[in-house]
């Protein structure tokens, strides 16, 4: 038992090495924002099945080209795909796990989650309305917190990314100023402030500099210690950001009512939630050329949907998305059909 | 070279080793029209959306897609100007202590240095850049071990020039340690080793009887370099600087991780901006948009014309030097 197991595993990884995408094997490529998650799950998956995923960590943007030129099985996007545009180009698509995303700062003097900002504030300080830390706008909402007098440095991605999306979306829905003026993209004009490369550059730079706020994936926020807002969400409560405010904004969303899972979860409703939170998605093809590997994308992810699935998710600081949701998503996978219009699943 | 009355075995040989080294050569031809025609067909949507325009304008907003390449442009030359500014008097007293008056016993390790910094890779220098070089430019630091305070050195540039007409604006500005002045300075020790080893090779190649000459006739050590040996090899020192020029002008991680990456009006050289070449690094993984994507890829031929005039331009100069050369002699 245990030498054929070991043979069982010699074998796949040889087969991995000489080949890299053989029949057997899903190919992905896309977002960054998952990839460690997919990457893991990849790993554990291939243990267990033998079925390998080839996930290539080529940006939302990327991933969107490559499942347009079906160049790969899936393709992966931290900003959801419109309904109207998901039609146009035959496609499908499902979330797969939520982050939150979580403004930090440096403040000399100021704990962690002891600096309070509401909506409002928190879009003038990004419009570069709001200069000074010691301004009343902050002062008014953090009574017996002292708040240094220094310059505010606003520091954003300078590269384009799912997690500015969502930031993005949050402070137009918040700030009718901040959605005539900039909008919401995966990169978007920013009125002030300097880019940082990927999470890790925006942590980087909110770290070295005195005085500087930041916005960043919850993982990133958690593992370099940084120093989290407490925000105020669409109830009027302040919340700290956590996986229980996270998953709670996502139960909040109405998920029935949003064609192609089109839900971007901020400012959700709920006294419990944190009003930044987005899911990743996975886009295929509605009309599937090669049912095999359709039907090995599905196995992988029903199994990630899984209890197991899910540990390696919340392992990793990634939120599950919640029973009933994937119950719907699962039911959804009905829409993908063979060339015939049969359902793949059958 | 005549011909010979018929073919042997020899000169069929020489046929094909002709044609196999032309066919080398035309290969570069072929190359270099391929990534020209490719690069203006990819970014012919934005070619032909934004027309000249384009070149000068300053607005750069995925979201309402509208492009311009003016700041990046920009950044690119500033950041590369103040390289050359720094690197090449650096890089100029490093070959002449190396030739003319280090002992020799030196000379070997110190070459061999040089070499090794050309030879760190970019990303390297960014991330040194990024959390050694700019929280010194910014707030200083005190080296315990030596007992030995390195000032905050943009606040003191801010405060010493502060004042003087033009050039006090260009350091007024608050200190962020990232932005085009750190850029500049990192890639000013990037290019020093380029530079400096051209530098050496030519001085090298005087020879040494004009020096032993000059020497013989009175002349001080710097009225020899000067007069002497710059004037013999100025038509390698260009080229060395422009080597270094082309090394600054598309260096994509180490700019990237320290010019801090803001499409703002440059106010000051302590003023976060981007070049070319870096904000093709951020961009062009999530450009889904078809006039984002083009906007970035006109960018990429923008930056390869920019290097082809700059080689140009320092042909000429090289041409007119050789010229006047000969009539000197």
């Amino acid at each position: 038992m245990h030498l054929s197991l070991g043979r069982k595993l010699i074998a796949t990884t040889f087969l991995s090495l000489s080949c890299h995408a053989q029949a057997t094997d899903i190919i992905g490529a896309g977002a960054s924002f998952p990839y460690p998650l997919y990457a893991k799950w990849a790993e554990v998956y291939k243990q267990k099945t033998g079925t390998g995923l080839n996930y290539q960590s080529i940006g939302s943007g990327g991933g969107i080209k490559q499942i347009q030129a079906k160049t790969v099985d899936f393709g992966a996007s931290d900003a959801p795909m419109k309904p109207e545009e998901l039609v146009k180009n035959g496609l499908y698509q499902f979330p797969t796990v939520m982050g939150g995303v979580v403004p930090v700062y440096n403040l000399p003097g100021v704990a962690v989650g002891q600096l309070k900002l509401t909506p409002t504030v928190l879009a003038d300080i990004y419009l570069g309305k709001i200069k000074n830390w010691n301004d009343p706008a902050i002062a008014a909402l953090n009574k017996g917190v002292a708040l240094p007098d220094l310059r505010v440095n606003i520091v954003r991605r300078a590269d384009g990314s799912g997690t500015t999306f969502i930031f993005t979306n949050y402070l137009s829905k918040v700030s009718a100023d901040w959605k005539a003026k900039v909008g919401e993209g995966t990169a978007v004009a920013w009125p002030a402030g300097i880019g940082g490369k990927g999470n890790e550059g925006v942590a980087a730079y909110v770290q070295r500099l005195k005085g500087a706020i930041g916005y960043v994936e919850y993982a990133y926020a958690k593992r370099n210690k940084l120093s989290y807002v407490t925000l105020q969400n669409r109830e009027g409560v302040f919340i700290e950001p956590n996986e229980a405010s996270f998953k709670a904004a996502a139960t909040y969303a109405d998920w029935k009512n949003a064609p192609g899972f089109y839900e971007i979860l901020t400012n959700e409703p709920g006294k419990d939630s944190w009003p930044i939170v987005g899911a990743t998605f996975i886009l295929m093809h509605k009309k599937q050329d090669k049912l095999a590997s359709a039907k090995d994308v599905l196995k992988f992810f029903e199994w990630a949907y899984s209890a197991e699935g899910d540990k390696l998710s919340m392992d990793l600081d990634y939120i599950p998305m919640p029973e009933e949701v994937v119950t719907q998503i699962k039911a959804s996978w009905k829409q993908m059909t063979d060339a015939n219009g049969a359902s793949v699943l059958k | 070279m005549s011909a010979p009355a018929r073919p042997t075995y020899s000169h069929l040989a020489d046929i094909l080793f002709f044609n196999l080294t032309r066919s080398a050569a035309l290969l570069v031809l072929v190359l270099l029209t391929a990534i020209i025609a490719s690069l203006v067909h990819g970014s012919w949507d934005s070619i032909s959306h934004f027309g000249f325009r384009f070149l000068f304008s300053s607005s750069w907003d995925p979201v309402a897609s509208t492009f311009g390449a003016w700041r990046p442009i920009q950044g690119t030359l500033i950041t590369s100007f103040i390289a050359l500014l720094i690197g090449v008097p650096i890089s100029f007293g490093i070959a002449l202590f190396l030739t003319e008056l280090s002992p020799l016993w030196l000379r070997r390790p110190l070459g061999i240095a040089i070499e090794l910094l050309a030879g760190i890779p970019s990303i390297i220098y960014g991330i040194w850049g990024l959390f050694v070089v700019a929280p010194i430019l910014m707030e200083g630091k005190r080296l315990e071990g030596l007992g030995i305070t390195i000032p905050a050195i943009q606040p003191w540039l801010t405060e010493v020039t502060s004042g003087i007409p033009i050039i006090g604006h260009l350091f007024d500005g608050p200190p962020f340690g990232i932005g085009m002045f750190t850029a500049g300075l990192i890639l000013a020790i990037m290019v020093i080793p380029y530079i400096a080893s051209v530098m050496r090779d030519v001085f090298e190649v005087v020879p040494p009887m004009l020096k032993e000459s000059a020497y013989g006739l009175g002349a001080t050590t710097w009225e020899v370099v000067w007069n002497v040996v710059l004037p013999y090899t100025r038509t390698g020192v260009v080229g060395g600087i422009m080597l270094g020029l082309g090394r600054a002008l598309g260096e994509t991680m180490a700019v990237t991780f320290v010019i801090g990456n803001s499409y703002d009006a440059i106010d000051s050289l302590f003023h976060p901006g981007n070049s070319i070449a870096s904000i093709l690094a951020n961009e062009f993984a999530e450009a889904s948009d078809a006039l984002h994507y083009g906007a970035l890829i006109e960018m990429g031929l923008i930056l390869f014309l920019i290097t082809f005039v700059v080689l140009a331009c320092s042909k000429l100069l090289l041409l007119r030097l050789q010229k006047g050369e000969g009539s000197n002699a």
